[in-house]
């Protein structure tokens, strides 16, 4: 019998983006430069993450119009982002046909107490977390893929190497104890005792994390895959610099080959001026996007 | 012991790593060309066909996987590998590797909502296989030398020809591992390759 929307099916979308970098577009130009540069999907929005941080109001799910022509425009997968708990956005995007859906921090949320049961959906989800009991969490309401938050629209790495760092030591952690003490574990994470016990056989997450929210250099994010992300999300970092197809292009391949620092630093020279960051302590405590879901 | 690579630019190349492992050959994965030495057969494993083919390109790669086709030595390609072997893309004036005999349609089953797993009755092996297609590509025809292995609702979604093994869906996402030891099986013995007039091994 054939079965759609299983969790093989959901997560192994995922698996197919395994050292990959998925970019932010704004449009059906800025996809086709994302898909020639070698992204393995796109993000499509109404605006990236700096532009958000730099407007201010409430950012939604982006104009249908804009998801739609990014679909034609290209032929890998296209993702878009729905606002955290907001039901309708995520069945507009199903309905859309978009590949995979981001439940994301980066848009204003809808619900501030509950996120989307994404099990109910045919179409896969992806979700921010900055530890394992949120990671936790998230999966247990079904995301098929995760990315550490980090701090997007910053082009400052910090708190993306918290997170990824923050998940993957709790995550080792998990690993090394006794059976036993899972249970305790579980209550102090927020976590199941079941999901804790599954990371403990497979010795690892049971879906694919990427890392998200800062990258801007070849450098960021071979980084990132360095400290064992599956890949990168790079949101802001490629259509705020410079030359984009240059960064685009050297981001892609500094993911793929991350441990080769010579031919890292070959692509990184000349590539003009990456975003303009921003330092983690000039952002008010009530603007972090990372503060947003639980 | 067998020496098995796995393209590793980008994908699904752990799982492949793990399957080959799991029966008993050595897996090495693929980055570079001087990878591609004292391999036995390679993998193309399943990802974004289009970020595969543009690492391949800038690393140099693209004449030595020919080169190593023309060894004859057994290539498997699922799914993006698939549309990487395959002679003929449909839509697109340029094939990729270009050299196993069949022509194929990319995402011919739908967007990811439309992706789908099914038990699969394939010729060669005992039993349903459960397979899990996401954005899957489909076998449109193929060329008189080639043997199709497996059909899903009218499309053929696994075939070989000679050296060349390729399918739609993504074996390596299940525990089960009875493709890889089909392909491996596909390995001639040392003393074959000895044998004169192998004349599969001289169609590429």
């Amino acid at each position: 019998m054939t079965q759609h929307g299983t969790d093989r099916v959901k997560r192994g979308m995922a698996e197919m983006q395994k050292g990959g970098v998925i970019m932010d577009v704004v449009n059906a130009e800025q996809a086709r430069i994302a898909e020639a540069a070698g992204a393995t999907a796109v993000m499509a929005l109404e605006r990236v993450p700096s532009d958000i941080r730099r407007d201010g109001g409430v950012a939604r799910m982006a104009d249908p119009r804009i998801t739609e022509e990014v679909m034609k425009a290209v032929s890998i997968p296209v993702m878009a982002k729905a606002r955290i708990g907001h039901i309708v956005e995520a069945r507009i995007l199903e309905a859309m046909g978009v590949d995979y859906i981001d439940e994301s921090e980066v848009l204003t949320p809808a619900d501030e107490e509950f996120h989307l049961l994404k099990n109910q959906y045919t179409v896969p989800f992806v979700c921010g977390c900055r530890n394992l009991g949120e990671a936790a969490r998230r999966i247990g309401e079904g995301a098929s893929m995760l990315r550490t938050k980090g701090e997007p629209g910053t082009g400052n790495i910090v708190e993306a190497v918290r997170h990824l760092r923050q998940v993957n030591a709790e995550v080792r952690k998990v690993i090394a104890m006794s059976e036993d003490e899972l249970m305790t574990e579980a209550r102090n994470l927020g976590a199941s005792y079941e999901f804790l016990k599954e990371v403990k056989s497979l010795g690892r997450l049971p879906v694919v994390n990427f890392a998200a929210g800062g990258v801007a250099t070849p450098a960021d994010a071979a980084l990132m895959m360095e400290l064992g992300a599956d890949g990168v999300f790079v949101g802001s970092g490629i259509f705020k610099s410079d030359n984009p197809e240059r960064f685009a292009r050297a981001i892609v391949e500094a993911t793929t080959h991350y441990q080769d620092y010579k031919l890292i630093a070959e692509l990184s020279k000349d590539l003009g001026i990456a975003m303009k960051g921003i330092e983690m302590s000039t952002i008010a405590a009530g603007e972090r996007m990372q503060e947003r879901g639980w | 012991m067998k020496r098995v690579g796995v393209l590793a630019l980008q994908g699904a190349v752990r799982e492949h790593l793990q399957s080959i492992a799991a029966c008993g050959a050595e897996a090495v994965p693929v980055k570079w060309p001087k990878d591609l030495e004292r391999l036995d057969a390679l993998i193309l494993p399943g990802g974004e066909s289009t970020a595969m083919r543009r690492l391949i390109d800038h690393y140099g790669l693209m004449d030595p996987l020919r080169e190593f086709a023309k060894t004859g030595k057994p290539m498997f390609g699922t799914c993006a590998g698939l549309i990487l072997l395959a002679k003929t893309v449909v839509g697109s004036n340029e094939a990729h590797l270009g050299v196993m005999d069949v022509a194929v349609e990319r995402n011919s089953f739908g967007r990811q909502v439309d992706s789908f797993e099914a038990p699969l009755e394939i010729k060669g092996i005992d039993g349903a296989f459960e397979a899990i297609f996401i954005r899957a590509p489909h076998i449109v025809s193929v060329g008189l030398s080639t043997e199709v292995l497996c059909v899903h609702n009218g499309k053929i979604v696994m075939a070989k020809s000679g050296q060349f093994l390729g399918c739609s869906f993504h074996p390596e996402l299940t525990e089960d591992h009875r493709i890889t030891e089909y392909f491996l099986s596909m390995i001639p013995h040392k003393s074959d390759l000895l044998l004169p007039n192998r004349s599969i091994y001289s169609k590429v």
